[in-house]
């Protein structure tokens, strides 16, 4: 027998501290009868016990603290019903310290209720709510103007509010669904209409809410999927290759025509893969899924699957983004830090920040730093490509967190692509040619000498040992033929050039540093070879900037051929390229 | 897709992200029916495969069908198992049941101690040799930097606060009160060395969600959660010296399922039955000292 499920909808309500938050929820909970039985009388008398005037906020407080005991099984966040669904209320507090939490549990959330107390207006916090509302990409908003009674219900003052805070959410672009009046200890306008304000024409709370919609459906938009991982698990004669995922938006089927951004290759669906459970022909979003293609191939973790019948997404290494900072350390230009976009991740820097937003009157001015609780429109710059969507356009790939050190210390939503260009890099080689202590004893004369020019050769290719013997092979022949050669071992610059960043997983990093070791053994005059597993052009390209100017062999090593015959053909390129000259053999 | 294949979604989602970003993962199974669940999730994340070690901390009172079960299904679906257990505290019998100390100090040491030591590979791990049916000492010394827990929000309240990627300093201890922000999916899987962090697929789950997905996906779990004839059952398993079981009449998942759906437990913990939860600082303060 199935049972029929009701319509779940997370609801985060957020507000200055004292305005009325836990008032509004606590009274949506008893006056929707979603509280245990008893449970209101218990509080109240507890508080004629103690001479204390009830609060409903007491009333939350004993079922959290009911909850810690873990008596009341199913409360582990506030649940009410109305007559359509079921809501679950995500805890958000006020406080400033604890943005990092509001931040959390909002984003989380479907839709929001910002409260305002009448008497106090419109505060600091209710600004900075909304404008992480706004960040957080929660379009649904009604906002309350509560305590009403304390201003002895007058319509004019409701009415400034709203204007005051209307015309500052609109510069948000957001559009609330409704301004209402309420006076939630007493219950006026909470869930019937209230006739102490019968100047408000509109429904009263709870019939608002019901009117949120559930979020726009994501299945009618381009398919996206961000690559988690791809999976060879030979156990059991197993020979599946599944790249695996989770669709973010669209829908696709077996044998759909599909292409990887940034690598843009392609490939079609071949099956799709699920452990005990027949598959359907279509998959749409919010489905973690598997896949094997045809024909297989390589693609990284971070990369965004797509349809080759639909728009592409954006692919690039600068942008311009809004980005609010959590952290306790300020977010520095010029510092690097870790961008965490969909699945995708790469080091990044702030290239310029363009203004800094201040979330509580949204006055904006220029900064050097971002620091923490602002709002900063900034142009980064990744080391690497990513592929990404407007978050205007679609919001799960479009949106990104910022890692310092080991913490996410901030969150930014994309604006704007920049296209592909290394700032960072053109000024750091620019920078490092200028002030390069240069020798008297030329490259000219130095190859002169040695009988070879410098080189650096890269091997690369899926088989990481095979690529260490070829390496290993390649150096004595060279050295048994009277070159100046030097091989260096992936441990070897593991454990002395990346020594700092022991378990860490920085690529890039590693391939900066080999870049430069790199330009200063070719610069001595010697012939560098290293190798490096799975080097995409992104990567060689950054290894030959900054190798520059000595000549980069990238070698793909073949995985069938014998050692002797990739030794032979790599001598035979260096020497027709007269990196060996042959008169002095 | 429904409620279950929404959850079910998510957990393959944090199974994976947890396999991508650590190099040294495992998965803490308790043979219980939650972490029983978070085995098959694994399978459904790896197309069947589970590629990543089960650690188990034996305090030695488990109830002793457990541990069979344990061993029959590591041999029938050749799961990676290892067991870690603190053989000195066990040796000098400074134990509950022996009564030389409280259930606290027992749950801190049998549980949160051994567990503590088996993660950090500074206490022998034992291994299941697939070939000889036998545990051997595991060479693998390796601290585990990933542990993957069956915790749910919805059991207690201390696990209601956690997050789904969940830091623990150099001595096992979890700040409740400055945890990471966790936001589109976007988890804390960057940790400063001799730091670990606990991931919890299972953190959206409810009891019921649980029996719900064991009897959809057909999941063998222990008979110690039926009623056997005696008119008991467990409905959550531990040491047998501090576990009690509820009074139930239902023989098998679809009469749990419906038991559950009379709210006949609505008003009684699930952790009820399990005595160290009501000692002192409670589960709270095992929790923040490491205990999973």
């Amino acid at each position: 027998m199935k049972q029929i499920e009701r319509e779940q909808f997370h609801l985060v309500v957020v507000g200055h501290v004292d305005h009325g938050k836990s008032t509004v929820i606590g009274r949506l909970l008893a006056d929707t009868g979603s509280l245990p039985d008893g449970k209101l009388d218990q509080v109240r008398q507890e508080c004629a016990r103690t001479a204390k005037p009830f609060e409903y906020a007491f009333l939350l407080d004993a079922l959290k603290a009911e909850q810690a005991q873990g008596i009341t099984i199913d409360t582990a966040r506030s649940f009410f019903k109305s007559a359509t669904r079921d809501y679950i209320i995500i805890d958000a507090p006020g406080h400033i310290e604890f943005l990092k939490n509001m931040i959390t549990g909002a984003a989380r959330a479907e839709a929001a209720v910002l409260i305002i107390d009448a008497k106090e207006g419109v505060r600091e916090n209710s600004r900075r709510h909304g404008t992480m509302l706004s960040l957080l990409g929660i379009r649904q908003v009604v906002v309350v103007v509560n305590k009403m009674d304390l201003v002895d219900y007058r319509q004019e003052v409701f009415e400034a509010i709203r204007n005051e805070y209307q015309t500052f959410l609109a510069r948000l672009g957001i559009q609330p669904l409704a301004f209402l009046p309420l006076a939630a200890f007493h219950g006026e306008n909470l869930i019937a209409p209230s006739e102490r304000m019968s100047w408000f024409s509109g429904p009263p709370l709870l019939a608002q809410i019901d009117q949120f919609r559930k979020e726009a459906l994501l299945e009618h938009k381009p398919f996206r999927l961000p690559v988690q991982d791809v999976y060879k698990f030979t156990e059991e004669g197993d020979d599946r290759r599944i790249t695996a995922g989770r669709i973010e938006s669209g829908q696709i089927t077996p044998g759909a025509q599909v292409v990887f951004y940034p690598s843009r290759k392609s490939a079609v669906v071949k099956t799709f893969e699920e452990f005990n459970r027949e598959t359907p022909s279509l998959w749409g979003p919010g489905k973690s899924a598997g896949f094997t293609l045809e024909p297989e191939l390589y693609v990284r973790p971070g990369e965004l699957m797509t349809l080759a019948s639909e728009t592409p997404p954006a692919v690039a290494n600068r942008f311009r983004a809004n980005i609010f900072w959590m952290g306790k350390a300020p977010l520095l230009p010029g510092k690097k830090y870790k961008l965490k976009l969909h699945t995708a991740e790469a080091p990044v820097w702030i290239e310029e920040i363009l203004s800094v937003l201040d979330a509580s009157d949204l006055s904006s001015g220029t900064k050097k730093q971002v620091d923490q609780h602002e709002v900063a429109e900034c142009i980064l710059e990744t080391a690497k490509n990513v592929a990404f969507d407007l978050s205007t356009d679609l919001a799960p790939t479009g949106r990104f967190v910022l890692v310092d050190e080991w913490e996410i210390a901030g969150g930014g939503i994309l604006l704007q692509s920049l296209g592909e260009e290394h700032r960072l890099l053109d000024r750091h080689l620019a920078d490092r040619e200028r002030n390069w202590d240069r020798s008297p004893l030329t490259p000219g004369l130095r190859s002169g000498r040695y009988g070879q020019r410098s080189a650096f050769v890269l091997l690369s290719g899926s088989d990481a040992d095979q690529l260490f013997r070829l390496g290993r092979a390649l150096e004595e022949k060279l050295f048994l033929r009277g070159r100046y050669v030097y091989y260096l071992g992936l441990s070897s610059a593991l454990s002395g050039l990346q020594a700092d960043l022991a378990g860490q997983d920085d690529r890039w990093e590693f391939l900066r540093r080999l870049g430069e070791a790199a330009h200063l053994f070719t610069d001595a005059g010697t012939i560098l070879i290293t190798a490096v597993p799975d080097l995409d052009a992104e990567e060689t390209n950054l290894l030959s900037r900054l190798a520059n100017p000595t000549d980069l062999f990238t070698v793909e090593v073949e995985p069938g051929l014998d050692l002797e015959s990739q030794v032979n053909n790599i001598t035979r390129r260096l020497q027709e390229s007269n990196i060996l000259v042959d008169w002095v053999l | 897709m429904d409620h279950l294949d929404k959850l079910e979604a998510q957990s393959v989602f944090i199974f994976r992200e947890a396999y991508r970003k650590f190099k040294h993962l495992a998965m803490l199974w308790s043979i219980g029916k939650d972490s029983t669940v978070l085995l098959w999730l694994a399978r459904k994340a790896f197309f069947g495969h589970v590629p990543l070690p089960l650690v188990h901390i034996d305090t030695s009172y488990k109830i002793p069908a457990m541990i069979a079960y344990r061993d029959q299904l590591a041999r029938e679906w050749k799961l990676n198992m290892v067991w870690g257990q603190n053989t000195q505290a066990l040796r000098e019998g400074q134990t509950f049941p022996l009564g030389k100390v409280d259930r606290l100090t027992c749950c801190g040491s049998l549980k949160s101690e051994a567990l503590k030591h088996t993660l950090a590979g500074d206490w022998p791990r034992w291994r299941l040799n697939h070939t000889t049916g036998q545990y051997e000492q595991d060479p693998d010394r390796e601290p585990y930097t990933g542990v993957i827990v069956g915790v749910r929000a919805d059991e207690e309240g201390s696990r209601s606060k956690e997050r789904y990627f969940s830091p623990r300093d150099k001595h096992n201890d979890w700040n409740v009160d400055d945890q990471p922000p966790e936001l589109w999916n976007q988890f804390k899987t960057d940790f400063a060395p001799g730091t670990h962090i606990r991931i919890h697929p299972l953190l959206d789950w409810t009891e019921l969600n649980i029996w719900e997905y064991i009897d959809r996906e057909n999941i063998p779990v222990t008979d110690l959660y039926f009623n056997r004839g005696d008119g008991k059952r467990y409905r959550s398993l531990g040491c047998y010296p501090c576990t009690q079981p509820v009074t139930s009449e239902a023989r098998n998942v679809k009469e749990i399922l419906a038991e559950l759906r009379t709210g006949k437990f609505a008003h009684i913990a699930e952790r009820a039955g399990r005595a160290q939860d009501k000692d002192g600082g409670g589960l709270e303060s095992l929790r923040r000292d490491g205990y999973m």
